[in-house]
């Protein structure tokens, strides 16, 4: 079905579903509870970056996780698409189709020029490469060069870019919502359903964020079982034999780069839909990092390590850096007073503004312990159970990474 | 006028003579056997020829047509494949993806992307690839990761891959290398069967003398660089700057 094996269509199917229903399933303490305010998750700001990472993320996994070129400034293509998305509702209106299309196009279009010049390189020369080209960039956003150099506003500078009432917006009319909208459907709309101590709320922007999402899954399935894919699998196991098989790397290198730039774009784009405003700090090369490491996090070249690796980083981030030392103290509350406050001490350096810290430790001990990310933490418990399960079960058939 | 024609070929590495006014000529439907002492410039002879190393002065002519200044993926679809001294093979890959490629590869050339076909629903690549598998007698191990298999193994998977490729000239160094006795002799025959089924052209270096005069028309001896001879088997054999060089060496 659908053009995917049994396998793929199961797992298609499974985050499909996880992905429509998580603003129940990420809500699962009453709202008002203390474990609800610190570890509840389905509220639409935090979801949304779930899924829009999660594009992000997958994108960078058909470059990296097929080809093996580790793009370390792929922000670059984030930041670009939300400055093309805002720049849309500045001269057109607040509706989102026009800016979701420029963003992906103008990421297509900076990934071709980016992507040819980088790819000439491989291994870390490339990865320096594309930080460098990242970094210029960024630079450019920073400072505003383009719109210097013509005396107009093209990213705003440090202020950032952002929609005013004096903008354009030719094609808004007077009914028209001064938010960004698809044909009127509001993106910060939303409906919420109470029961009991629970209100579950579903927002527009979240669920076209998540189709968005589902649909960039199902393509990056499709490209991973493609002739394509398998191709810059090889690519990534072997050049010198790529080389002597009579087919030309270059070209497949650079769909590889500017699909995922393209991806890039997307995800730009949507932040600046949720959100109409952007800065140069999208292109920062801390936020090109964040991308390798939610990839390499989740599992690095699998299907689904990446959308599980940008959910996880979102995840803790958003716990990690809420939690301060007076929650603290209410949690260890049951204990003696001097073991409180050390165990506070101990902890204080890796919560709230220390949340790098906590990512930096959690990011060594994946790579230490799970090489293979998440994927491999999901493959080891499961080969656990089945042991358990059924102790006669010999086969050791591992099956290859999905 | 042979398929392959080398004309004066030198190649220095600094001080070092690698190649030094090579000439050979490989007949269509022959099998060509370069021997040579180690470090004799047999490889380096070979990476001339595929595009790896562009020669310092000479000419290599295959089927007409200079292939100097050609990059490999271009000499490749000219027709001449190469099985390397250690084998190149796509080693995270199932036996299967590996022989798939370049079935891929040969169909789709340089610039067909084929991104949302499933390849497991290729009918006829896979065919393709199972009929080759089958020939070289690994069928059965279609699913195994290719890092996991024997040296040998290895390598009959990399003939396989450059037989798929139909190519017209076969580069072959040291191709049982490595391999146990039955496989030596499996490979001898595969490689017979190679010829008379295929017709393909064939230039190999060995160093088992047992394979080269099963297999070789012609030979060619190079030491240090420099073609000694080239002649038949039998006469390369008695041939005493051949013994002094080489032979009397390897029968030590
Ligand atoms: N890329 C290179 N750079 C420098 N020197 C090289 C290079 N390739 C080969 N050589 C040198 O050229 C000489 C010939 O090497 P080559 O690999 O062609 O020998 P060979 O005949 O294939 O030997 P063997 O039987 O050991 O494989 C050797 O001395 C080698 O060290
Ligand atoms: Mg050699």
């Amino acid at each position: 079905m659908l053009g995917l094996n049994s396998h793929d269509l199961k797992m298609f199917i499974v985050i499909a579903i996880l992905t429509l229903a998580a603003p129940i399933l990420l809500n699962p303490f009453p709202d008002a509870s203390a474990l609800g305010e610190s570890f509840n998750a389905g509220y639409p700001a935090l979801m949304q970056r779930f899924v829009i990472f999660g594009i992000l993320v997958i994108g960078f996994n058909l470059l990296f996780g097929l080809t093996g070129y580790l793009s370390f400034g792929h922000a670059a293509f984030l930041g670009i698409g939300s400055y093309a998305a805002v720049w849309m509702f500045k001269l057109l209106s607040y509706n989102i189709v026009p800016a979701i299309l420029l963003s992906v196009i103008v990421a297509g279009l900076v990934s071709v020029v980016i992507g040819y010049v980088s790819l000439r390189r491989s291994g870390i020369y490339f990865s320096i490469l594309t930080l460098a080209f990242a970094q210029m960039m960024y630079a450019i956003a920073y400072s505003d060069l383009l719109g210097r150099m013509f005396g107009i506003t093209v990213t705003n500078g440090e202020t950032g870019l952002q929609v005013y009432n004096d903008d354009p917006q030719i094609l808004m009319s007077a009914g028209d919502p001064t938010v960004p909208h698809l044909f009127g459907i509001t993106m910060n709309g939303s409906s919420t359903w109470n029961v009991g101590g629970w209100s579950f709320i579903f927002q527009n922007g979240y669920y076209l964020s998540a189709i968005f999402m589902i649909a960039a899954f199902y393509l990056s399935i499709r490209i991973f079982r493609s002739p394509f894919g398998l191709m810059l699998r090889a690519i990534k196991s072997n050049q010198t034999r790529m080389h002597y098989t009579g087919l030309n790397t270059k070209p497949y290198m650079l769909a590889a780069f500017v699909i995922s730039g393209m991806y890039a774009g997307l995800a730009g784009g949507l932040l600046s839909a949720m959100d109409p405003l952007t800065g140069a700090e999208r292109m920062f090369w801390t936020a090109s990092g964040e991308i390798v490491v939610m990839s390499i996090l989740g599992g690095v070249g699998t299907l689904i390590g990446p959308v599980l690796g940008a959910g996880l980083i979102k995840y803790l981030e958003n716990i990690v850096s809420k939690i301060n030392d007076g929650i603290l103290h209410n949690w260890f509350a049951f204990m003696p007073d001097w073991l409180d406050n050390l165990l506070v001490t101990i902890i204080h350096p890796f919560i709230g503004k220390g949340w790098h810290l906590t990512l930096g430790l959690l990011f060594m001990a994946v790579v230490i312990f799970l090489p293979g990310g998440l994927v491999e933490g999901g493959q080891r418990i499961g080969r656990l159970f089945r042991r358990k399960k059924s102790t006669d079960a010999a086969n050791g058939a591992t099956k290859p990474a999905e | 006028m042979g398929i392959l024609e080398v004309k004066g070929i030198n190649k220095r590495f600094g001080g070092l003579q690698a190649l030094g006014d090579v000439n050979l000529s490989v007949q269509e439907n022959t099998v060509h056997a370069i021997i040579g002492p180690n470090g004799a410039g047999k490889s380096t002879l070979l990476n001339v020829l595929v595009g790896k190393l562009i020669p310092d002065s000479g000419s290599v002519m295959f089927d007409g047509k200079s292939v100097l200044g050609l990059k490999p993926f271009e000499i490749t679809q000219m027709g001449i494949s190469r099985v390397f001294q250690t084998p190149e093979i796509f080693i995270n890959l199932t036996v299967m993806e590996n022989v798939l490629i370049p079935c891929f590869a040969k169909r789709d050339g340089a610039y067909r992307l084929h991104a949302l076909e499933s390849f497991a629903s290729e009918k006829d690549m896979i065919e393709q690839a199972e009929k080759m598998l089958e020939e070289v007698n690994m069928l059965d191990k279609r699913h195994m990761i290719a890092s996991s298999m024997s040296r040998g193994d290895k390598r009959r998977l990399e003939m396989a891959m450059c037989l798929v490729q139909e190519p017209r000239l076969l580069l072959l160094d040291e191709p049982t290398a490595g391999m146990a006795r039955a496989d030596t002799e499996n490979t001898i025959q595969l490689l017979k069967d190679i010829r008379t089924q295929r017709g393909i052209t064939m230039a190999i270096i060995e160093h088992d003398m047992n394979v080269v005069f099963s297999l070789a028309d012609r030979i060619t001896v190079l030491a240090q660089g420099m073609p000694l001879v080239e002649d038949t088997p039998d006469k390369i054999k008695n041939h005493p700057k051949v013994r002094e060089a080489y032979l009397g060496e390897a029968q030590v």
